[in-house]
């Protein structure tokens, strides 16, 4: 994480020189890094609270600054000059340097936390000790790499926030998202548990936006258990986190299609819109990528579902008279759910699935089969493997490699989506729903889109927009998390970002408001 | 029985034809084109100057697309075309036969004929070659001037100044575009350009152009006998069709290439469409040759059905058309003229702040709707079609402006201060 800030603030290098002014501030914030680095070669400060507060405040003053000195000055509008020439944000030398070492940092923060100063026994040393005031203010314990990433992450989000919003600001829309993403990483993922965790330390660390399957780990053993065990509140958290997932996800999707997560809450959406956004041109459009995303998403739910099942599964118990929920009927529980949501899908929304419909049901197939199996092979094992060992794959998988090595460290290489496109599970439930039960779309006006490209090439999601603006047809597609960015960047005025009655939202036009009537009606009935 | 159509030009109407066409026959398709391999969108030529995008994002479809649809394509120039024996030359004298040719060669800066307008350093901006070019001669540039106050003269300025090199602009008019805008939006629109640091020069007209002992543009000398200094001319007065090749053909020609309204030249199958047709007869209150996007894609569309059996005449709907002024976005519906025509009214709404405005313009009668300019506000397509279509009356209009706001969520509304001012200012005298 530490890595971003520095290169993101030359990022915004424009193709000429820095003003003096861009390079001052650039000087503030490398200092402010110097002192991570510094601490993360064991030098040890001597008043760390002063000094941690001298780091963040000159990383933050740096960025801040930095972007004042880029966009103040200027007139509201849309601010992608020289994107293509930077090597930073056009996979140049920068890029793939900032690339490796934000992945070097991951691999060293998932697997080797030691090295940033991380101890069992005895005090941490190092980069995590500089973190121990501030973590022991907020939740009486010391720093853990997992503190010190969240505080950095969180300092990221309200920082290159900052500068989005100040690169954005025509935009009441961006203007507002921007805010939104802010308030919920600050407040939900960093400030809520931490205090939570001081006033009841038998509640594990929630995140109460992050939801199952984002969340994975939700529903496992000790995490449930610790929920039980902590009383009303943690049996209402228990719940909250059920109806996340079955309840109010579905209604907020419905009504404002999946951005109301994707980029207005959630934590991983929120760092690529912020500290991403310089990379979201980096997006892969061509149809072959879209095929791969939606092999590799799909099998991403298909295998947390699984696993998650199993999971549960494993811990339950098979007496009835004991507790209601045993083994077999959670199992039956979780086929009935799949399959009545798998019918609806086949009998009602046959003409949205087309060709999806094939793959929907390899899917289908795939859990329920497996669903039979676990029965079978009594608890413990799925065919051949393990509850544990599935969640341990996973874990290191999707949750550590995908979501974070990948996700994060190749920004500079495959754009800020990677992980909500390829990887998201929650990403891929939600936007089946919008694909088929949403009233959310982006329109299409008219006859005026002019072919340029900009929404396609601004597309962190790498939807080929233009593909649909150019015939007049709405977007409708699972994987579009709402940004708005196309919309922005469009210098027609052709796309717009609403939510309207579900019906003719998806509007096929062969011929293009423009010419006349006669003709419009004989192609329409032609196609 | 399936025949060998030929295209010539892979711009959007020529490729909206050949797709098309693909899509309703089996005919074969083959497309001659001398600028590129594939077809990319000339309108966002500024954005790869400016760095926004690079030239392959602006190819609007994947290279294999083209097999996939049996639509073949070809990079050469026709140097010569035989409507008799239905033989195109290209300029490597290789011979090519076509059962139907369609003509869609787009067009081509127009220069005037002013003296030194072929030295170095002087350009317009048409095709992917003015951009390379443009690269090479803006290297080092300390000084630009373009002539032409037009859509493609500010967007020459755009890009220019994104690198930082000082421009200057000839306007013959008073103000920017006021050939086609109402003083009011055109002044609403100089000022804009002013503030990025564009330097406008009005009512002022390129005589003549010198070069330097190495033939490279020095200075330019307008019709009021003023000098200026500059080492880049950038010539934006128009465009003018790509027909110079057809000058030996039986293919009649005037500016354009003559057509009907079948888009039909004078020799049987052959066609043309795009920016390189000239309608014998105006089609309403449009221009013989309309020089636009969306036109030729229309053309494209009709063209196709023409070929595919189904004889369709060209009959685009209303007039509408779009653009952008550095960050302010234009849209038009309908016909608003520079001066209203007799027997019309203007009706105009501005917010100078966030520079903002909607001009309207009505018949005095029966208060008929007939057009509208929008800056900075985007508005919906359809409904206004719609409204044009049906004959709407302003006072309509103005009640249902809501129903028509394309505008990003949570924008600013307008509609009830606009709707205020015209009631104050317009509706008295009926009442
Ligand atoms: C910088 C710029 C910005 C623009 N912006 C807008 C806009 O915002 N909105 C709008 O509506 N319009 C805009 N236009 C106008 C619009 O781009 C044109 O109207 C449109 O591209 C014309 O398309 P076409 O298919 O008729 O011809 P073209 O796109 O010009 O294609 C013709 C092709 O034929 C080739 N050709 C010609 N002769 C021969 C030959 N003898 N042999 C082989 N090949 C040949 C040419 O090389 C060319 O590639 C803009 C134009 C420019 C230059």
């Amino acid at each position: 994480m530490s890595r971003v800030q520095r290169n993101m603030a030359i990022t915004s290098q424009p193709p000429q020189q820095l003003s003096n002014a861009q390079k001052a501030f650039v000087f503030i914030g490398i200092l402010g890094l110097a002192v991570l680095c510094l601490a993360a070669f064991n030098v040890n400060f001597p008043h760390k609270t002063l000094w941690l507060s001298i780091s963040l405040g000159a990383i933050s003053i740096g960025t801040v600054g930095f972007s004042w000195a880029m966009y103040a000055q200027k007139k509201a509008g849309i601010k992608n000059d020289g994107v293509w020439f930077k090597s930073i944000s056009s996979r140049g030398l920068i890029g793939w340097v900032t690339g490796i070492l934000l992945t070097l940092f991951y691999v060293i923060l998932y697997f080797y936390p030691y090295y940033l100063g991380l101890r069992e026994n005895t005090a941490n040393v190092g980069l995590i000790a500089l973190f121990d005031p501030l973590s022991k203010a907020l939740s009486g314990n010391s720093a853990s790499q997992w503190f010190v990433y969240g505080t950095l992450y969180t300092l990221a989000i309200l920082i290159f926030g900052i500068k989005f919003i100040w690169k954005y600001r025509h935009s009441r829309y961006e203007i507002i998202r921007t805010g939104s993403v802010m308030f919920f990483q600050t407040a939900f993922a960093f400030i809520i548990p931490e205090i939570m965790a001081r006033l009841n330390g038998d509640l594990p660390y929630y995140d109460l936006k992050n939801i199952w399957p984002l969340n994975y780990y939700n529903f496992e053993q000790y995490r449930v258990d610790a929920f039980i065990n902590s009383g009303n509140i943690g049996v209402a958290l228990l719940l909250f986190g059920i109806a996340s997932i079955f309840i109010i996800t579905p209604i907020l999707t419905y009504k404002y299609g999946k951005r109301w997560y994707c980029s207005w809450v959630c934590g991983c959406g929120g760092l690529a819109e912020t500290a991403g956004d310089p990379f979201r041109q980096l997006s892969d459009k061509s149809q072959f990528a879209w095929k791969v995303e939606r092999w590799i998403v799909h099998s991403v739910v298909v295998f947390v579902t699984l696993m998650t099942v199993a999971v549960i599964h494993s811990y339950l118990g098979s007496d009835f008279s004991k507790y209601w929920l045993t083994k077999d009927i959670f199992l039956i529980g979780v086929s009935v759910l799949l399959t009545a949501v798998f019918a609806w899908a086949m009998l009602f929304r046959r003409e949205e699935l087309q060709k999806d419909a094939q793959y929907g049901a390899v899917g289908y197939m795939v859990i329920i089969l497996a669903l039979v199996g676990l029965h079978y092979f009594s608890g413990k094992q799925l065919f051949i493997f393990q509850a544990e060992q599935l969640r341990s794959t996973y874990a290191f998988l999707i949750g550590a490699i995908f979501s974070g090595v990948i996700g994060v460290g190749f920004y500079p290489i495959f754009g800020s989506r990677v992980w909500c496109r390829f990887g998201c599970p929650m990403a891929a439930i939600l936007g089946f729903q919008q694909r088929l039960f949403s009233k959310f779309r982006i329109t299409t006006n008219g006859g005026q889109c002019i072919s340029c490209g900009n929404c396609s090439t601004y597309c962190e999601m790498g939807i080929d927009v233009r593909a649909y603006a150019q015939k007049g047809e709405n977007i409708v597609r699972s994987s579009c998390v709402g940004c708005g960015i196309c919309a922005e960047v469009c210098p027609r005025g052709v796309l717009k970002l609403e939510n309207d009655r579900p019906q003719g939202r998806i509007n096929s036009k062969d011929v293009l408001l423009g010419n006349d009537v006669d003709l419009m009606n004989h192609v329409n009935k032609d196609a | 029985m399936a025949k060998k159509i030929v295209i010539i030009g892979n711009g959007i109407s020529g490729i909206t034809a050949a797709r098309h066409i693909r899509k309703f026959s089996d005919n074969e398709i083959l497309v001659v084109s001398a600028e590129t391999d594939y077809f990319f969108s000339r309108t966002a030529l500024m954005y790869i100057y400016m760095g926004h995008m690079k030239f392959e994002h602006t190819k609007p479809y994947e290279d294999w697309f083209w097999e996939k649809n049996r639509i073949q394509l070809k990079n050469t120039f026709i140097q010569k075309v035989n409507t008799e024996q239905k033989i195109l030359f290209t300029d490597s004298n290789e011979k090519i036969t076509y059962d139907q040719l369609i003509l869609a060669t787009g067009s081509t800066t127009h220069k005037r004929g002013w003296q030194g307008e072929n030295l170095q350093g002087v350009q317009g901006l048409v095709s992917k070659q003015d951009l390379d070019l443009l690269e090479e001669n803006t290297k080092n540039c300390k000084q630009a001037i373009i002539v032409g106050g037009g859509l493609i003269g500010v967007e020459l300025a755009e890009m220019l100044h994104t690198r930082k090199i000082p421009v200057k602009m000839l306007i013959r008019e008073e103000a920017f575009w006021r050939n086609v805008l109402p003083q009011t939006e055109a002044q609403l629109i100089s000022n804009h350009i002013e503030q990025q640091g564009i330097e406008l020069l009005y009512n002022t007209e390129l005589e003549k152009i010198i070069g330097d002992e190495n033939n490279r543009v020095q200075k330019i000398i307008t019709k009021k006998d003023e000098e200026i200094d500059c080492d880049f001319l950038g010539i934006t007065t128009g465009v003018k069709p790509n027909i110079s090749f057809l000058s030996d053909s039986e293919i009649e020609t005037d500016k354009g290439i003559l057509v009907n309204k079948y888009l039909e030249t004078n020799c049987k199958d052959v066609f043309a469409i795009g920016d390189c047709a000239q309608q014998r007869e105006s089609i309403g209150n449009r221009k013989p040759i309309e020089a636009v996007w969306y036109t030729g894609r229309m053309m494209g569309e009709t063209i196709a059905q023409t070929i595919c059996g189904n004889k369709t005449a060209y009959n685009p709907g209303n007039w509408f058309n779009s653009a952008k002024f550095f960050d302010i976005e234009y849209q038009t519906y309908g016909w608003v003229f520079p001066e209203a025509l007799t027997g019309h009214e203007d009706f105009y709404w501005v917010n100078k702040k966030d520079e903002k405005c909607l001009h309207f313009q009505f018949e005095i009668e029966n208060r008929k709707f007939t057009g509208i300019n929008t800056f900075g506000i985007r508005l919906r397509h359809e409904v206004v079609d719609f409204w044009l279509t049906e004959n709407k009356t302003i006072d309509f209009v103005i009640d249902n402006l809501a129903k028509a706001n394309f505008d990003k969520e949570f924008s600013k509304k307008y509609e009830q201060k606009i709707r205020l001012e015209f009631k104050l200012t317009k509706t008295q005298e009926k009442i």
